[in-house]
């Protein structure tokens, strides 16, 4: 089985936000909702760069840690998923996650959360691959139809890359090489304990 | 010595990442991943930058609090309010078990003295009841997983635990209006006082070492009075800042909202199931003060002889309702 991640090859990424879109077309994901951001550091100065983050699908992943309903389980292709169905929006899962990645709608009370909304690797959720009802809760399930996130397929640079750890791994250290420079894998060290050196 | 070794850890990933990943780092700027996330991990901070969407807090890139909030909820608060809670309950069973049940001496009097107005004990009541709910639905959170889940079941516990969610978000209001009623009603009772020190030496009474005199609360009341007006204003407000997500404050005040709140509740519940046992099973005649508000005339002259005294000479305005000194008294 493979060990899916993400990786964002900064030197890269042209802050587009077409994935930002992207993501949110793919799923309809609903206002003031995004499962997925480019961050810009340094911006307007030397060292500016740009990357996409989302959930990164951790190793020993804090959300699932920290959740009072158990509501998170990793996926044969350790993809992090969570049952909407059991979320209680207490937003623990946003104290814990070192990348910011879960999200609310304010439909609680007090402004507060209602069920945790995040990032699936396009692999939709508990309910039966699919189905109208996925869509709904969690969006569309490409996973399931043998494709990749959309979000790093439709990448017009190939800055974001999905798929395979090792094989995504081994891409961006050839593009190091070649190139003679790169700034490392942002949030692996983070998220799985390794890093991308080449 | 620790700096040098601090320093040394620092510059190991430098070196291993610019000897094989940046050739050229002053051509493309000098940030690299590994360093940036393993220097905010060792220093503390977040990596920053800047977003087009208007949320604040989607411009944190990495935040590596995270990983202590995670320790904290997941054994810091877990083992403290573990062990509170069931090294109390084990005292009191102990207490209970070695000394029995404190009884009046003189034995019932039958006569009667108001020590709660209705005021006072409907406040004490809405805090209690609100506290309780408060308490139990805030362990849940901590412990449900582990104890409830296995026996509920997910769903049964989901729909429990979000019930739980808004009682705790509601019953915040009552609880804090409670509290400032409280401090109303009895800080002027409650300042501490030379006679205190006097009745902690004794051991309250408790150790068998006479009986010390006791205006109308003695000093263990006045220290759950203090527990639950500075403790319980302690949790409202963190519980405010978290009720409100990101009003007041980011992730690492949400955190530290959340770690103020967590361990001040579990210790306020473990001070409060000694309150609730000696205001009940553990002292014959206690629970009359806030139940009736009418507590057996020996039973307040052995525990709090000076207020007897006090309301008998009119010296303070008996407590709304009546309270009127008897005859011989």
């Amino acid at each position: 089985m493979p060990r899916m991640k993400f990786l964002c090859d900064s030197d890269r990424c042209i802050e587009c936000n077409a994935c930002v879109t992207a993501c949110k077309n793919e799923h309809e994901v609903p206002w003031g909702i995004n499962r997925r951001r480019v961050v810009t550091l340094n911006d307007g100065r030397p060292g500016e760069r740009s990357i996409s983050m989302a959930c990164m699908h951790c190793t020993d992943a804090p959300c699932a840690a920290v959740c009072p309903v158990s509501c998170f389980y990793t996926t044969a292709d350790a993809i992090v998923l969570h049952d909407k169905d059991l979320c209680i929006g207490c937003g623990y899962c946003f104290y814990a996650c070192p990348f910011g990645a879960p999200q609310y709608p304010k439909v609680g009370n007090f402004g507060g959360r209602g069920k945790m909304d995040k990032c699936t690797y396009c692999a939709g959720g508990p309910q039966q691959d699919n189905t109208g009802v996925e869509y709904i809760q969690y969006g569309s399930n490409r996973i399931a139809e043998g494709k990749l996130p959309l979000c790093a397929e439709m990448c017009s640079t190939k800055a974001l890359l999905a798929g395979d750890g090792d094989i995504i791994a081994s891409i961006y250290k050839e593009r190091v090489q070649r190139r003679g420079y790169g700034s490392g894998a942002w949030g692996w060290r983070t998220a799985y304990k390794a890093d991308v050196t080449a | 010595m620790m700096r040098a070794l601090f320093a040394a850890l620092l510059a190991l990933p430098l070196l291993a990442g610019g000897a094989l990943a940046q050739p050229a780092p002053s051509v493309r700027g000098a940030i690299s991943a590994e360093e940036m996330e393993l220097q905010r991990m060792l220093q503390g901070g977040r990596i920053e930058g800047r977003v087009s969407i208007p949320d604040r807090q989607s411009a944190s890139l990495v935040q590596p609090a995270g990983k202590e909030w995670r320790d904290f909820h997941n054994r810091t608060l877990a083992w403290v309010g573990g062990v509170a809670v069931l090294g109390i309950l084990a005292a009191l069973a102990g207490f209970l078990g070695l000394k029995g049940r404190i009884r009046i001496a003189g034995g019932a009097s039958g006569r009667t003295i108001t020590r709660f107005s209705l005021l006072e004990r409907a406040n004490h009541w809405m805090v209690a009841s609100s506290f309780i709910v408060l308490g139990l639905t805030g362990l849940n959170l901590t412990f449900g997983r582990h104890l409830l889940l296995p026996l509920l079941g997910p769903e049964t516990f989901t729909a429990i635990s979000i019930a739980g969610k808004y009682a705790h978000n509601y019953l915040a209001f009552p609880f804090t209006l409670g509290i400032v009623v409280m401090l109303v009603l009895w800080v002027r009772d409650n300042i501490p006082n030379a006679r205190d020190i006097d009745w902690l030496r004794k051991g309250g009474g408790f150790l068998g070492l006479g009986h010390p005199e006791a205006a109308r609360f003695n000093a263990g009341q006045k220290v759950v009075f203090w527990i639950t007006v500075l403790g319980g204003g302690a949790v409202a407000v963190s519980g405010y800042v978290l009720i409100f997500p990101f009003a007041v404050t980011d992730i690492a005040g949400m955190q530290l909202a959340h770690m103020v709140h967590g361990i001040i509740a579990v210790l306020m519940i473990a001070a409060m199931l000694a309150h609730i046992y000696i205001g009940s099973i553990g002292m014959e005649g206690a629970f009359d003060a806030m139940g009736s508000g009418q507590v057996d005339y020996n039973w307040a002259k052995e525990h709090h002889g000076l207020w007897v005294q006090d309301v008998a000479k009119g010296h303070r305005a008996p407590p709304p309702g009546d309270a009127r000194a008897y005859g011989a008294d």
